[in-house]
């Protein structure tokens, strides 16, 4: 039994540790312990063994001094009530964000509703819980039976894309403190040419992709991981995140919401939502008489132009054609990504921890490296050393699951890249100026560029309304 | 708009616009039926199950605060309140006294206070310590292992992926019902 006399040698020992002076500091502990006794570490620990949980130096019972024992402190979580105030916020913030650009058009409201969100769902609570990471654990709940997703996030998850569904993206319009923080810095935008609008345009969908299959396999959240956004709401965050963070906010001042429009995951999901949306934002809700007073007025280039005339049947079916053609590119294209994802899914699986340490095992059963010791490298192989086969046997499965992901994964990214090459070619019948229901924030910046509107309000007298380019062309 | 008679193509669009707001309506209903019949209301947060955790000090590094939200703990009834505390001191102290440099704590921490002979109790100032682990390092090889690492949730911003858990080494983090926030230690297995 470990005693009080155990104890008493221990601090003898302790004259021994002084004239022990080994080199290497880290090492210190079992170095200098086998210096003062090989034997007594034999039989210390033998000692032990039967006695599994006892401790080896009894706690005492302050018989002289009625010393209380003090308790572990154990300051409690968020309280359960506020994860329902989030939800409860997030509805009030979804139903003001639609009052304000459906009825009353204000860009001001929407405005001081972005301050609000960003102050509460941003610098209060720090970014988490938010709906552009939601759908990786609504996908990991799917896969993995363990995994609970707590109904707030679920909320979060579903209702800004069931407000998409029916009046667009109401939520990045004044509730999404990411969408807020970079609207609110936004000083002088600049136009994005529309080739490099179209092919950053991709980017969300693919990361969508990649943050769901990495979800998925469990392997880790990587949409929280790399949002450029919430170190800011932090103020502080791994150094690589912090740059990235800052050049976030510098290219927010002239360019318009570059994390929304070329990043955003959700956002990517709420603009194929606003595709199908029953009400969209409007310019003005009376006639647009086409004056082109609108055209540069939506700093994310969601603002779309009448299209051109008739068009002649002759152009018209070369261009069903090429459609055609493009249709067809779709499943091929489908293919071969899908052929590149099953081709990286080795390299990549090893992202995950669990691959990456049973590789790593493998590894050092041929080669051994040298890990310092006490450092996580080698102390995860003594981990691994433990319980090899369990540990081989998860890697194993999780390399299947791995693969099929990265397969899907790359489909996916063919059926995006076809789908826009597709959707490029496509000719879209409009009679006014309007913002497109995919890309329009909702932000409300476009309304009082429209002389009808400033009628509307009464800012401006009907006698000045202009008179449009297209009708005075069609007068002569 | 609405005064002007719909083209044939306006009003195809609004149809397939229409089938295709039913069909995610009907498909987000079907994933929250599944979700919900699985989920549950209360929330989860980040623990560190300190039998697993192997002291390899990346809680004090790893963390997306600037401070760490994982701080060094104390079982007090488990501790031996011992003269020379393995936790507490170098592994060759010049003198088991306060002075700084016979402390194992790279930020001087934990506070030494005498109780009754041979008896002195170790308190951890959360403030000072950066969950580096040193200590607990030195207590569980050696002493009760009555110090041990926990997250502290008046800190801990419940990231979805604890940046930390992604790199331990000893597979030590797991969710835990925001209720139940703490894994406590009883008993030290050596
Ligand atoms: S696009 Fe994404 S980041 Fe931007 S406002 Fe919408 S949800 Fe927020
Ligand atoms: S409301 Fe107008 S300005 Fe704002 S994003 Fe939509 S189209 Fe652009
Ligand atoms: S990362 Fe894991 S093993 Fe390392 S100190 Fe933290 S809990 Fe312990
Ligand atoms: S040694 Fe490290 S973990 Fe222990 S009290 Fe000091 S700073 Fe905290
Ligand atoms: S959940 Fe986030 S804040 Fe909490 S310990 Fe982990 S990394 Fe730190």
């Amino acid at each position: 039994m470990p005693t009080q006399s155990e104890k008493k040698k221990w601090e003898k020992g302790d004259k021994e540790y002084g004239t022990s002076n080994v080199g290497a500091p880290f090492h210190l502990f079992t170095f200098s312990l086998f210096r003062v006794s090989h034997a007594l570490i034999v039989l210390l620990f033998l000692a032990w063994l039967p006695a599994f949980a006892e401790p080896r130096f009894p706690p005492p019972d302050f018989t002289e001094t009625n010393h209380q024992i003090p308790t572990t402190t154990t300051p409690s979580a968020r309280a359960e009530w506020l994860q329902y105030l989030d939800v409860a916020v997030l509805g009030a913030g979804l139903v003001v964000a639609l009052w304000c650009i459906y009825k009353q058009r204000s860009r001001r409201g929407l405005f001081w509703l972005g301050i609000f969100s960003l102050a509460y769902f941003g610098f209060w609570r720090k970014g988490c819980v938010c709906a552009i990471g939601a759908p990786q654990n609504v996908i990991l709940g799917l896969f993995d039976a363990n995994y609970t997703v707590p109904l707030s996030v679920i909320a979060f998850f579903a209702l800004p894309l069931i407000v998409a569904l029916f009046a667009g993206r109401a939520f990045c319009a004044g509730v999404c403190p990411h969408g807020a923080l970079q609207d609110l810095l936004l000083i002088k935008p600049v136009k994005v040419p529309a080739w490099l609008e179209h092919a950053l345009g991709v980017l969300p969908f693919i990361f969508l992709g990649f943050g769901l299959s990495f979800a998925a396999t469990g392997t880790g959240f990587p949409i929280c991981r790399y949002d450029p956004i919430v170190p800011i709401f932090r103020l502080s965050g791994p150094g690589l995140l912090i740059s990235l963070a800052i050049l976030t906010l510098v290219l927010s001042l002239f360019v318009g919401r570059p994390y929304c429009r070329f990043l955003c995951p959700y956002g990517a999901l709420l603009k194929l939502a606003s595709l199908a949306s029953k009400w969209r934002v409007r310019v003005t809700p009376d006639v647009c008489t086409q004056c082109q007073l609108c055209e540069n007025s939506c700093p994310f280039g969601a603002m779309r132009e009448p299209s051109a005339g008739n068009v002649e049947p002759k152009q018209l079916t070369s261009e069903r054609r090429r459609f055609g053609w493009l249709l067809v590119l779709v499943p091929l294209l489908i293919a071969g990504g899908a052929w590149i994802g099953s081709a990286l899914a080795v390299p990549v699986s090893k992202m995950n921890p669990t691959i990456e340490l049973a590789e790593r095992y493998i590894n050092q059963q041929k080669s051994p490296a040298n890990y310092g010791p006490m450092t996580p490298e080698a102390l995860s192989l003594q981990r691994a050393e433990h319980d090899s086969e369990a540990l081989l046997k998860s890697a194993t499965d999780l390399r299947h699951r791995f693969w099929l992901s990265c397969v899907i994964f790359g489909g996916w990214v063919g059926l995006v890249l076809g789908v826009k090459l597709a959707s490029l070619s496509l000719r879209t019948k409009r009679t006014d100026f309007e913002p497109d229901r995919g890309a329009c924030f909702g932000c409300a910046r476009c309304f009082r560029s429209c002389p009808q509107e400033l009628v509307r309000i009464g800012r401006m007298p009907a006698g000045d309304l202009p008179q449009s380019p297209v009708a005075a062309a069609a007068k002569t | 708009m609405s005064d002007k008679p719909k083209s044939e193509s306006s009003t195809r669009r609004t149809f397939l616009r229409n089938g295709a707001r039913v069909a995610a309506m009907t498909g987000l209903g079907a994933l929250g039926g599944v979700l919900v019949n699985r989920s549950q209301a209360e929330s989860w947060v980040w623990q560190i199950d300190p039998q697993k955790c192997l002291r390899c000090g990346n809680c004090a590094t790893k963390c997306v605060l600037e401070q760490s939200a994982v701080k060094c703990v104390h079982a007090f009834a488990m501790c031996g309140y011992c003269n020379l505390c393995t936790g507490y001191f170098e592994p060759e102290p010049n003198a088991l006294s306060t002075a700084a440099e016979n402390q194992l704590c790279p930020t001087g921490a934990i506070k030494r206070t005498f109780v009754e002979d041979p008896y002195y109790e170790y308190k951890i100032d959360e403030k000072l310590c950066i969950g580096c682990a040193k200590c607990v390092e030195g207590c569980n090889r050696f002493g009760n292992g009555s110090l041990f690492l926990q997250i502290r949730h008046d800190r801990c911003v419940h990231c979805n992926e604890c940046a930390i858990a992604r790199t331990c080494p000893g597979d030590a983090f797991r969710r835990v019902p925001a209720k139940q926030p703490y894994l406590l230690k009883t008993t030290h297995a050596h």
